[in-house]
């Protein structure tokens, strides 16, 4: 899955590369402007011949109609029209060498003959290239290109290939020619059976092709092949919804873990849960800032650093919160919820007069850029990363409920607060931290989503409505709740969004909850019995 | 019977409250219409236009006092009912516009010609009377909190889960007016009016028009509301707010009770949403935001929950700030907005009526037990 | 004795919640004027009892039949009340915010639909029928009192009120002298005896001295169902009894 990466890499390096023989091209390169059709199709051969990705500039210029001769000295230039004359430039190396008056310069002609030999000299200097990417690359447009002309370049290049990947992509090239060409059905057939292997959309459309024309035998074996490509989409398709709705749902989680702690174990609604998840972000720009302020090079691990600092900023203010507002509102939720929107509304607008009102730019670290595929899943590095680091939040968090003093003391408070008391817990400390804590995990999701969405004052505000519908529907009180609703609501909003469209499905997802909440008011994993109904 | 009713709700407070609204009704048009521009007690139709902006607030607090502060339903969802409303008048004006639109087509709105539609939707139709406007007004949101409410209460969803899910309804039908194939004109909503009954909408007089009928609507809300407070059923409300499960015990189906309460509230913000259309020339579906349900629960909390006039005073008082503060000072609005919140649940959970109530009652004589509004305990 | 004579029948009942049992396959017969007391260490289901006979609780399995023939498992709390059970809680509940007479009144026999009560104004007999019971309840001074600044026995006294407000066929007495004098004790026990003639009465009680007084007879339940039946001194002298409540 590496080696496509590797390929596009090598490519940038080679054409990074200096044209080392350019000396050895200048005199094939002067025989393209040397006089008839015929002489620029006898340089264009040879030109081809050594095999140098330096030639391949060239020719793609003669291919543009950008090849001209200049009178003078008889040099062959690349002109681009600039005011009344030409800017000139060298073909092989690109330095630019002055400017040429409109008479100066004689384009060079080319007819469809010199038009086909170009295709295939083009084809065959990259499909050629020592370099593996490059080949590749020259396989693939060949691939989207169906040029038959290139399918001689092509078959020698195969005799050639040694790298089974290129190989592949070649072959599979060589496929869609042959597919589109006159060829005998044998290698039809042949072609078909290969497209099948590919089974992405390019192959599945070339197979529709090839299934509503040409003999009856190669009809019949596309349109299997057709069938079975398609299932296989669609397996794929279903998998990548799966996978998206792993992602959603774990940001999801992400965002209502904390609420979950807040909500669920303490029974307080805090509508700045979005707001701490806000700050987290914000933090999580601040410390990006301070990286490439004083230390560039080390920015890759500046995410590593945010995180901390997110989880501690978020949980300080959470603490100052519980302290100086919610402690005093404990027993009354719907006040609490009243005088949390209002530190929202406060909060938001503290930071917009600090940072301003518009989004922050929060960069990725290398490692999380960039995708890979898997079968026929595309999987982007920074949406895997979130995945992993909510399962780890989530882990980190149960065992630091059910294996710490901490949160022994928290569940005690939970279950009986006069009975933790008088055992010689500090309730009011343990409120506080709690808070803290519930916090400091949604600014762990701060950090988490400013690399997947606009780090603004109101990133909380996206968030606060799915996240209590996903506490709402897993059943306050329970974590593995909190879990399962998360990634129930994210997997069922993604496998809508193909039918109903990215708005629709999300109000249908808002619908059913509603309904499921009258269904089940307390919840998916509602505790039951008569300490419940009290 | 009905005017019994009527009178158990006409104590004291009410008596001042209605002739305010009252003073209103006849100050506001003289000083509108028949004072010249320069003199100093004239009012510009923008005054009249943001007054009648407020008592439409005022209504919509009004009707969320009746289930927030008798019934105990605090309902994050209520602006969803106050701009149904207001579509359902919106709908009658744009019908008005007829071919005087930018693109001349008598029947489809602007938008829908905009969007290369042929024909009106099912439900536009009859939305050109206004009578049938005017039931709508009241029927969309009534119908949708009376299926809401009867799913909600059977299942005894309460308290804050019963919170959650009315923020849940109205963010959902914010996703879908934004939508512009709900055929509600999609992020831009309703504009460009230019007539209601015949009248022209900008004309000064028909803003004195828009806002005399505001006091009325709101001084009707009034005394309905209170005359429900005072009633028997009233003090079942109040029972059910404070302990729902005794007074099923005592053989009322506390369901009932609530559906009735929050079906007149919807119904009393879908006259709210109404009224505020025409006034402020503009329906769009952010009104349907949750922020601004949670504000108008702010308007309640300020004035004094449970109090009803407490609502109308706190809706006012609130929205003349924030026209203050958005003009003059925008930057602390919020702060301002988000500092009320947080200082009135914990300094002023009775609200102003309520401190105004206690220092009464500090005072000796005056029989202070008969003023004491209605109390609660914490919901 | 058939199903038919009595006026509640609980049969083989049972309800659990998370795995625990409160109720094992309780039986119990209420006769028509009957009172009933009903004891048994904490935790004997007791109040699940009264639950599953108001509705607040589904009964897992078991049959609960209303004068023979209303099946009560299959109504809700306003239905059953509507039928003539009324209830008393263990803790005293009454409505805080409203006045001693306003609870009585909202108690007061009356149509219960919303439409009803909007319209409703206090007839010469209600007014008369309240009266009665702010003397039986000796609640006349207060009457004008908000119920949560009344004391705890009066709260205790108000809610019995309520109870004869609603004129129940069965009335359920969770603990009524929990937290009572002396004095309001034996008043309450004459109040209660009072009532048994017209009412058939469930009392449900811990303290032994207030059962005697009643002088009924007594059923001790134990982990969910009917440990023993009879008078007190009968149940008193039951080794099974004895060993309950003081242990094994």
């Amino acid at each position: 899955m590496h080696r496509a990466l590797c390929w596009l890499l090598a490519a940038f390096l080679a054409l990074a590369a200096p044209a080392a023989f350019a000396a050895d091209l200048e005199p094939l390169v002067r025989g393209l402007g040397a006089g008839n059709y015929a002489d620029t199709e006898k340089a264009l051969a040879k030109l081809a011949e050594t095999g140098d990705p330096a030639a391949v500039p060239v020719i793609e210029a003669l291919q543009a109609g950008d090849l001209y001769v200049r009178k003078p000295d008889g040099a062959v230039v690349v002109a681009k029209r600039s005011g009344n004359g030409y800017a000139l430039t060298d073909p092989v190396t690109g330095a630019p060498i002055g400017e040429a008056d409109r008479n100066a310069v004689e384009k060079i002609k080319v007819n469809n003959a010199l038009r086909r030999t170009m295709s295939a000299a083009l084809g065959a200097l990259t499909l050629m290239s020592p370099n593996a990417g490059v080949r590749w690359q020259a396989a693939e447009a060949v691939f989207k290109s169906r040029d038959a002309n290139a399918l001689e370049a092509l078959d020698a290049a195969l005799a050639k290939e040694t790298d089974e990947g290129v190989k592949r992509a070649m072959t599979q090239a060589r496929a869609s020619v042959v597919l589109g060409s006159s060829a005998p059905d044998g290698d039809k057939l042949a072609a078909v059976e290969v497209l099948k292997d590919r089974g992405d959309q390019d192959a599945l459309a070339l197979l529709n092709g090839a299934a509503g024309n040409g003999s009856e035998a190669v009809k019949a074996a596309a349109g299997k092949a057709v069938a079975a490509v398609e299932s296989r989409l669609a397996l794929w398709g279903a998998a990548q919804n799966l996978w998206y709705g792993l992602s959603l749902g774990s940001v999801l989680l992400l965002a209502a873990i904390g609420l979950a702690v807040t909500f669920g174990v303490m029974g307080v609604i805090n509508m700045a849960h979005g707001e701490m998840v806000m700050i987290g972000a914000y933090a999580t720009f601040l410390v990006q800032e301070g990286f490439r302020a004083w230390a560039p090079g080390l920015f890759d691990f500046s995410i590593l650093v945010a995180l901390p600092v997110a989880f501690l900023v978020s949980g300080a203010v959470g603490v100052v919160i519980e302290r100086s507002v919610i402690r005093w509102l404990y027993g009354r939720p719907l006040e609490t919820l009243l005088a949390t929107w209002g530190l929202s509304l406060a909060l938001q607008q503290a930071v917009r007069s600090l940072f301003g009102p518009t989004n922050r730019e929060v960069g990725a670290p290398s490692w999380m850029s960039g995708a890979f595929q898997l079968g026929g899943l595309t999987i982007t590095y920074g949406r895997l990363w979130i995945v992993v680091f909510a399962f780890l939040v989530f882990g980190a968090l149960l065992v630091a409920l059910r294996r710490t003093w901490f949160g022994l003391s928290i569940r005690a408070v939970t279950q009986n607060r006069n009975m933790a008391s008088a055992m010689g817990i500090r309730t009011a400390r343990v409120d506080a931290l709690t808070f803290g804590l519930g916090s400091g995990i949604a600014g762990l999701a701060g950090v988490a989503l400013s690399q997947i969405d606009n780090v603004s004052p109101n990133l909380g505000q996206g968030y606060i409505i799915d996240s209590f519908m996903v506490v709402v529907f897993g059943g306050v009180g329970n974590l593995w709740g909190t879990l399962v609703g998360a990634l129930a609501l994210g997997s069922v909003n993604k496998f809508l969004e193909p039918y109903a469209g990215a708005v629709l499905g999300k109000i249908l997802v808002l619908i059913f909850i509603i309904l499921f909440i009258q269904r089940r008011p307390r919840g998916l994993f509602a505790l039951k019995g008569r300490a419940v109904e009290a | 019977m009905l005017t019994r009713f009527l009178l158990l709700g006409l104590d004291k407070k009410a008596g001042v409250l209605l002739a305010v609204l009252a003073l209103l009704a006849v100050a506001v048009p003289v000083m509108a219409l028949g004072t010249a521009p320069d003199s100093p007690w004239h009012l510009s139709t923008h005054s009249v236009a943001l007054m009648g902006k407020y008592l439409c607030f005022a209504l919509l607090a009004l009707a969320l006092d009746l289930v927030w502060g008798y019934v105990g339903i605090l309902s994050l969802g209520h602006a969803a009912f106050f701009t149904l409303g207001g579509y359902a008048m919106g709908m009658y004006l744009m019908r008005q516009i007829g071919p005087r639109g930018v693109y001349g087509n008598p029947i489809l709105p602007d938008f829908m010609v905009f969007l290369n539609w042929k024909e009106l939707p099912w439900y536009w139709h009859g939305f050109d009377q206004f009578w049938f406007a005017a039931v709508m007004v009241m029927l969309v949101p009534g119908a949708l909190a009376f299926a809401f409410g009867w799913f909600a209460f059977r299942s005894r969803v309460t308290g804050v889960y019963l919170s959650i899910i009315t923020q849940a309804l109205t963010f959902a039908l914010m996703l879908a007016f934004f939508r512009n194939d709900m055929g509600f004109g999609g992020n831009n909503g309703l504009t460009d009016f230019k007539e209601i009954l015949g009248f022209d909408i900008q004309a000064p007089a028909t803003r004195v028009g828009l806002f005399v009928a505001t006091v009325v609507a709101l001084a009707i809300g009034y005394i309905l509301a209170s005359s429900i407070v005072a009633s028997k059923l009233g003090k079942v409300l109040v029972a059910v707010r404070d302990a729902e499960s005794r007074v099923r015990f005592l053989g009322y189906e506390t369901e009932r009770y609530k559906l009735f309460a929050w079906t007149l509230s919807a119904c009393m913000a879908g006259v709210a949403g109404a009224l505020y259309v025409p006034q402020v020339g503009i329906i769009n579906p952010s009104e349907f935001s949750p922020a601004s349900s949670i504000e108008a629960v702010i308007w309640v909390a300020v004035g004094g929950r449970g109090t009803l006039a407490g609502a109308i005073i706190g809706a006012v008082l609130v929205n003349f700030g924030k026209s203050y503060f958005t003009a003059a000072l925008p930057e602390l609005w919020l702060f301002a907005l988000g500092g009320l919140f947080v200082l009135v649940t914990l300094f002023l959970p009775k609200g102003i009526l309520g401190l105004a109530a206690q220092l009464r009652q500090r005072l000796p004589s005056r029989g202070a037990v008969a003023a004491k509004p209605a109390g609660q305990k914490g919901v | 004795m058939s199903a038919e004579d009595t006026l509640l029948y609980l049969d083989g009942v049972s309800v659990s919640f998370d795995g625990f049992r409160a109720l094992n396959s309780l039986s119990l017969l209420i006769e028509p004027g009957e009172m009933r007391a009903i004891i048994g260490p904490n935790g004997a289901g007791k109040t699940t009892m009264m639950d599953v006979i108001t509705g607040k609780t589904r009964p897992d399995t078991g049959t609960i039949l209303f004068e023979g023939k209303t099946d009560l498992t299959a109504m809700r709390e306003a239905g059953i009340a509507n039928l003539g059970i009324g209830r008393k809680f263990q803790r005293p509940t009454v409505f805080e915010n409203h006045t001693v007479w306003d609870n009585l009144e909202l108690a007061l026999k009356a149509p219960r639909r919303p439409l009803k009560t909007l319209t409703y104004a206090v007839g010469r007999d209600d007014r008369l029928r309240i009266e009665e019971i702010l003397d039986i309840t000796r609640l006349s001074p207060k009457r004008e009192r908000q119920a949560g600044s009344l004391s705890h026995g009066e709260k205790q006294w108000l809610e019995i009120g309520m109870l004869l407000a609603q004129d129940p066929k069965l009335l359920l007495v969770d603990e009524p002298v929990a937290g009572m004098t002396d004095a309001e004790t034996e008043q309450t026990a004459r109040l209660l005896k009072d009532i048994a003639g017209k009412h058939s009465v469930i009392v449900v009680e811990h303290d032994m001295v207030f059962v005697r007084e009643l002088g009924v007879k007594v059923t001790v339940l134990h982990e969910g169902s009917v440990l023993a039946e009879g008078s007190l001194d009968a149940v008193s002298a039951n080794q099974q009894v004895i060993d309950v409540y003081l242990g094994r």
